[in-house]
């Protein structure tokens, strides 16, 4: 393994602030440079390690930039048809009550193909924790638009910008979800920046809690970006989901359980 | 006073020079190397490794988790 | 142990078995003619008996989706639906076979195509036994012909789902599904403890973790398993061909049938004895595997085959199929939900095989 490092003399392991967790794999992940993807995986695989919940973990990887989420995160794992997960998740949870089950979707997975089953899991409040990645596009496919594509964004199949006389506005599932009784804690986060990524962990970390009281859906989204999609430089993609993807998506609790 | 001092660790053939960390570093300790890795990447590594101060902000936000992190007071 | 006898529609008899066949789920979806599957459950209300989970999902297609995430875990679960849910349910079908989860899909068959009719049809053989969903896969199906063989069908078909890790389809139709008839119910079984090595239940530090997913996009890996899977096919056709014969032994001519409409040609059967015609009934149980090889004897022996179903005529081309162009081979079938009648099948044995 080639390194770059700082000064020597301060790496020792008692000096140690941060490592990779075990529980993502040393596969290098396929997702582009820069994409929130890779964060999102990477503190997802954090939590499970610091609750110790490698063993009690099952999760349901979608169709999408995602699907081989079964090669980076060292946990048992079902692949689910395409928008299915909820589905997929609820038999399993409902069959393993006392495991950690959780899902994790792109747009297209959980507000196109998905929708029904994403409402109606959260719509009988299946203890589970939706992970919902939103960037506005279709990744895996090529940058097609997206439920969630903004009015105006150009896309492979919005090439003059989305219509939304057209093509409708974009979907606000969160929104959606967090109406419904069944759901007990609904946020949106995003995963571009040391503080945000701070957020959001403790958004999973609530989560696993949560799903230990038999109280229903907890639903994080995430907006992140895609920058081969966008056609744009990891950190200019950044900038571009801060000023326009976050106005029509903005971050902070939807629902949280009374205190 | 002690004073904080910092050092990380790239895995520089991992690395897929995203650029997210130096943008994230608040002291300009992160640059993006003139030659690339074994993945075509220019990877990201401590330029300037006295003024790290081990906040682990860059390996917060490294969606590959290729930088690991260490701290110390002098 | 003794077994306990009941009047019972088939529905209620598939519902009644599956609890006592130790089921661990059922996930499914009002649809006619087999509603009352889901009805009996809620009311039996297993969940305070052996724990069984009842679910109606939002959709035949959530279902068969629920059906696979209980299986990857290593658990007994069915659905069951009538041929339109059984469409939507195909996709989800080819992920279990692609993923080689074990599961048993009920079809209790209606007239089609498209919404079509509520009454009994038997044109989803194609359907079932050739493909429905994409990929080169094959279910396991079980054509039961009485109430008796849907509640012994339902652990037969545990059964052999797990042997093969193969989901199992049993394709009954609207009539058996509706009738009620006396049945002997086996006793309850206790819901298996039992975690198969493949099943995603939490990765322990004793091995690695369990991936069930039907993808590789590496195709000499992906043919490498299509390989596997028409193995697994094959052993399947050599070890598990199930059927019935009725007076074969001196038929001159024979009957093929399955399901409502060996009931029917059981009595045409009886009836053409009686105007001295010579006539035997291969009812086959597995329609697959099909009972090619015994076909095939058979077709030495006699003059002539009518196979016998309603529908336009599609388990007649697997008959041919096995006869090998070595005696001739005819359709005959009502469609749009009309039950074929006795008389019927005598009439056109004689018209379509002894005539011609």
């Amino acid at each position: 393994m080639i390194e770059a490092t700082g000064i020597k003399e301060i790496i020792k392991p008692e000096n140690l602030v941060y490592k990779k967790t075990k529980i993502l794999t040393d596969n290098t992940m396929s997702y582009c440079p820069g994409c929130g993807h890779g964060t999102a995986h990477r503190i997802l695989a954090e939590v499970i390690d610091e609750e110790g919940l490698q063993s009690e973990t099952i999760g349901v990887s979608p169709v999408g930039c995602s699907v081989l989420l079964y090669n980076f995160i060292d946990v048992d794992i079902q692949q689910a048809a395409h928008g299915r997960a909820p589905a997929v998740a609820t038999a399993i949870k409902r069959l393993l009550p006392e495991k950690f089950v959780f899902t994790y979707q792109g747009d297209g997975d959980l507000a196109a193909i998905g929708t029904a089953e994403t409402i109606h899991a959260c719509n009988r409040g299946e203890n589970i924790l939706i992970i919902f990645i939103n960037n506005g596009i279709y990744g895996m496919t090529g940058g097609q638009m997206a439920p969630t594509s903004l009015p105006g964004m150009k896309t492979s199949t919005s090439p003059f910008g989305r219509d939304v006389k057209t093509m409708g506005n974009p979907l606000k599932m969160t929104d959606i979800v967090a109406t419904l009784p069944g759901t007990y804690y609904v946020t949106r986060q995003s995963v571009h920046t040391p503080a945000n990524v701070r957020k959001t962990k403790k958004a999973i970390r609530k989560a696993v809690q949560y799903q230990k009281l038999d109280k229903g859906t907890c639903f994080i989204e995430i907006v992140a970006n895609c920058p081969s999609g966008w056609r744009m430089a990891p950190v200019q993609s950044n900038k571009w989901m801060e000023e326009n993807m976050f106005p029509y998506y903005p971050l902070g609790d939807l629902k949280t359980p009374e205190e | 006073m002690a004073k904080i001092r910092g050092s990380i660790v790239v895995n520089v053939d991992k690395c897929k020079g995203c650029e997210v960390c130096m943008v994230s570093c608040p002291t300009g300790t992160i640059a993006m190397a003139k030659e690339v890795n074994g993945m075509g990447y220019y990877y990201a590594y401590p330029a300037n490794p006295e003024l790290c101060i081990g906040c682990a902000n860059c390996a917060m936000v490294c969606p590959d988790g290729v930088i690991t992190v260490y701290k110390t007071k002098i | 142990m003794e077994k306990e006898l009941r009047l019972m529609k088939g529905n209620e008899a598939v519902a009644e078995a599956a609890i006592r066949a130790g089921a661990d789920g059922y996930f499914g979806y009002p649809i006619t003619p087999q509603s009352e599957i889901l009805e009996y459950l809620m009311v039996a209300n297993p969940a305070e008996t052996t724990g069984m989970v009842v679910l109606q999902a939002e959709s035949e297609i959530a279902a068969i989706n629920m059906v696979y995430g209980g299986a990857a875990c290593g658990k007994k679960v069915l659905t069951t639906s009538s041929s339109p849910g059984i469409s939507l349910k195909q996709e989800g079908i080819s992920y279990i076979a692609g993923a080689e989860l074990p599961c048993l899909i009920v079809n209790v068959v209606r007239g089609g195509p498209g919404l079509g009719t509520i009454q009994p049809s038997q044109s989803d053989y194609f359907q079932s036994v050739k493909g429905g969903g994409h990929g080169d896969y094959h279910l396991i199906v079980l054509a039961p012909a009485s109430v008796q063989e849907m509640a012994d069908f339902v652990d037969l078909g545990f059964e052999l789902a797990f042997k093969y890790r193969n989901p199992v389809l049993m394709l009954s139709d609207g009539a058996i599904g509706q009738m009620m008839e006396k049945v002997y119910l086996s006793p309850q079984k206790e819901r298996s403890k039992v975690i198969p090595d493949w099943a995603t239940t939490g990765k322990p530090s004793t091995r690695e973790r369990n991936i069930i997913t039907s993808l590789d996009l590496d195709p000499n890996g992906q043919e490498i398993f299509n390989q596997k899977l028409q193995a697994k096919y094959n052993e399947i056709r050599e070890k598990e061909v199930r059927f019935e014969e009725f007076q074969c032994e001196d038929a001159e001519y024979l009957l093929v049938a399955y399901g409502t409409s060996a009931r029917v040609c059981q009595k045409a059967v009886q009836l053409a004895r009686k105007q001295g015609i010579k006539v035997g009934l291969l009812r086959p149980i597995t329609l697959f595997p099909f009972p090619a090889k015994r076909i095939n004897t058979l077709a030495g022996q006699v003059k002539g085959i009518l196979s016998v179903e309603m529908s336009a005529g599609q388990m007649v081309e697997d008959v041919l199929l096995s006869v090998n162009g070595k005696v001739q081979v005819k359709h005959f079938g009502r469609m749009g939900g009309i039950v074929t009648t006795p008389d019927e099948v005598v009439e056109n044995l004689k018209s379509k095989i002894i005539g011609g």
